[in-house]
């Protein structure tokens, strides 16, 4: 017996459905026999990674807590990417973020204002926009590559956020730590339940979701900029301008991640330190192609990676595995996804060979 | 005068696991193919190559398991970019985020032990010449070996039979294909040298270097690799000479933390990342230069017609 691929006379939409569905079956039974190679029984540690999380009102909470910057942040990405701009560096921008935000709200004159939040609020997602800016003018204008240019910036933000927490901004009254002070209450958001931490910023990525979908699906803008991805030919002929999509690919995901950093200090955290994100930009690129770019797969996705990463530390605390398992999952996640992807565009035949 | 030969051998030492990982990445790239992944291959490279250490094997075997470890590593992403016909970029970021992991979990037990680091030999006579000795004759065997490696890819890109078939399927891979160019078993064969050369990268970076095991001790070598593939325009020469010139910013920023300097260690440590985006900026800008030698079927996929 044979097998021969053959392309599919269209994309299969049952397949388009079936893909990710298929890819977290594969990583499930990939983990397992990951972990059975430890020496720990694969179900005990496959329900302490998938299904424990979620059996508490804490453990939900978190779940809720962890989605929201990666829905917020691939919502942005998935704008760019569709149009071909490859912002790899929203963890930078989301730094940036949470720099201007914290900044704001520990420094700005109006500290008893109910303006605070607010204007952190705009102040996070101006320095994401700002930080997106840089490579955004260096690819229209200069031609530079963008996934270069945001990835180097992602790494200058970081030694941003490190001078200021070691230096200027550390805490005196902080025991020396690398971090700034407390916000003051005006400029945190509040938790619906004082027991959790889930807050009400969750609202702003349930926004822009719906502001997500409206744009990629309902406006002629976001069809131009999809020609673009998809056939930058067609596009140059029926004049859609590329630069529009270079900016605007950018600089919403720039705002997309800085209010996503906003969000981290003014929710959970509550101040500025060096681990102000697990990685949430770079596994925020893992939940838009999950998504298959569309806002309503990426809040799916979103869902499944924060439980990857909720499930990782609880592994971590109760089985004492090391949390770069995390990054393994996330990885073989996006290798298994983008391998079912194949069977939207391509079918396996089976060829009997007859004996005679 | 002693300063600037230090700083000079400093500079090629410190060039050395990009040359490594960026002219494995320029035969990847030629081929049509973008592996953005090779952050990940190098730490993968880095973690294997100390585990294969610590096991007591000796510095050659340590190094064949690095070299090893990264081609492996490559063919992840090549099954996905090449018989599966995925997004490139995709992979690439897959292999890159699936490395880091690997590698934090490989090197979890390692701590902070030192490694019996690969040392400089000393070449008879050469080495004891005043000046252009140390300059020159007083580096460890995978320096050499890196100039090796540039004249081999050079000879074998513009040189060889071989050579003119990557380059062929790095334009056109549908005529190539059509001349009987097995394209999708050379960009294999592209992508796991790429990988090879990547995971050697990095164990020179744990093995000679550092010379130590730390968690994502590439700090974006990796990257900065793929930046130097843009700026040598993808010709073989640019890359050795991209290649000092960040181990040049690199050895500037210890140097000037190490005579206190009065400027924050942080900006001192930007200053690769910003020469990066200089560099870049400054070679893009002429997009006549940047076509010259730039493979057409970068980073889109093929499938064989017929």
């Amino acid at each position: 017996m044979l097998f021969k691929i053959e392309a599919r006379a269209e994309p299969s939409r049952e397949m388009a459905i079936a893909a990710p569905l298929i890819a977290t079956g594969l990583t499930v039974v990939i983990s397992s026999l990951f972990f059975l190679s430890l020496g720990y029984n694969p179900f005990v540690t496959l329900y302490t990674f998938f299904i424990e999380p979620l059996t508490t009102m804490n453990g939900i909470s978190e779940w809720l807590l962890k989605a929201s910057p990666l829905i917020l942040i691939a919502c942005g990405l998935a704008i760019g990417f569709r149009a071909n701009v490859w912002n790899i560096g929203a963890e930078g921008q989301l730094i940036m973020g949470a720099v201007a935000a914290t900044g704001v709200g520990l420094f700005a004159p109006w500290q008893e204002s109910p303006l605070l939040l607010p204007s952190m609020v705009i102040a996070g997602m101006l320095a994401g926009i700002a930080w997106a800016a840089i490579p955004a003018f260096l690819k229209d204008r200069m031609n530079t590559n963008e996934i270069l240019v945001t990835l180097m910036l992602t790494y200058v933000a970081a030694l941003v956020l490190s001078y200021l927490v070691h230096g200027p901004w550390r805490d005196p009254e902080g025991f020396n730590f690398p971090q700034t002070a407390l916000l003051p209450y005006n400029g945190m958001f509040e938790v619906f339940d004082y027991s959790y931490r889930l807050n009400t910023s969750i609202f702003f990525t349930g926004i822009v979701v719906a502001v997500t979908w409206l744009f990629t699906e309902r406006s002629f803008m976001g069809y131009k900029m999809s020609v673009g991805g998809v056939a930058p030919a067609a596009a140059k002929f029926a004049g859609f301008n590329a630069s529009a999509s270079i900016w605007i690919g950018l600089l919403a995901s720039g705002a997309a991640a800085g209010l996503a950093g906003m969000m981290e200090a003014a929710g959970p955290l509550g101040q500025l330190s060096p681990q102000i994100s697990p990685g949430y930009g770079f596994a925020a690129i893992i939940v838009a192609f999950i998504g298959r770019l569309n806002a309503f797969g990426i809040v799916l996705g979103g869902l499944l990676l924060s439980l990857l990463y909720l499930g990782g530390e609880t592994v971590q605390m109760s089985l004492g595995l090391p949390s770069s398992i995390a990054l393994i999952f996330q990885g073989m996640l996006l290798f298994f996804l983008l391998a079912s992807n194949f069977l939207i565009n391509f079918r396996i035949r089976k060829t009997a060979v007859r004996a005679h | 005068m002693d300063l600037f030969i230090s700083m000079f051998a400093a500079t090629i030492i410190a060039a050395t696991p990009l040359i490594f990982a960026a002219l494995g990445e320029l035969v990847v790239e030629k081929s049509g193919v973008l592996n953005l992944g090779i952050e990940g291959m190098m730490l993968v490279g880095a973690a294997f190559g100390v585990w294969a250490h610590f096991a007591g094997l000796p510095m050659i075997v340590a190094l064949a398991a690095a070299v090893l470890a990264g081609a492996a590593a490559s063919l992840l992403f090549g099954v996905l970019a090449l018989t599966f016909m995925t997004n490139q970029y995709a992979a690439g970021l897959a292999l890159a985020i699936f490395g880091t992991g690997v590698s934090a979990f490989i090197g979890r037990g390692f701590g902070s032990t030192p490694v019996d680091a690969i040392q400089p030999i000393h070449l008879p006579g050469l080495s004891d010449i005043p000046v252009i000795g140390a300059m020159f004759f007083q580096y460890d065997p995978l320096v050499y070996f890196s100039f090796v490696m540039f004249g081999a890819v050079s000879w074998f890109l513009y040189r060889t039979k071989a050579g003119l078939a990557l380059r062929a399927i790095g334009e056109s891979p549908d005529s190539a294909h059509a001349i009987g160019f097995e394209v999708i078993k050379i960009r294999y064969l592209a992508v796991m040298f790429g990988g090879a050369m990547a995971g050697l990268g990095g164990a020179y970076l744990s093995l000679v270097y550092t010379p130590l095991w730390v968690e994502n001790m590439t700090a974006g070598r990796g990257w900065i690799a793929l930046a130097l593939v843009v700026f040598a325009a993808w010709r073989p020469k640019r890359v050795i000479l991209g290649a000092w010139l960040f181990g040049g910013m690199t050895i500037l920023q210890l140097q000037g933390q190490a005579i206190g300097l009065k400027v924050p260690s942080e900006l001192l440590s930007a200053l690769p990342y910003l020469a990066t985006i200089a560099v870049l900026v400054l070679i893009s800008r002429n997009r006549q230069a940047m076509a010259l030698d730039f493979p057409v079927s970068l980073a889109q996929p093929f499938r064989p017609k017929g």
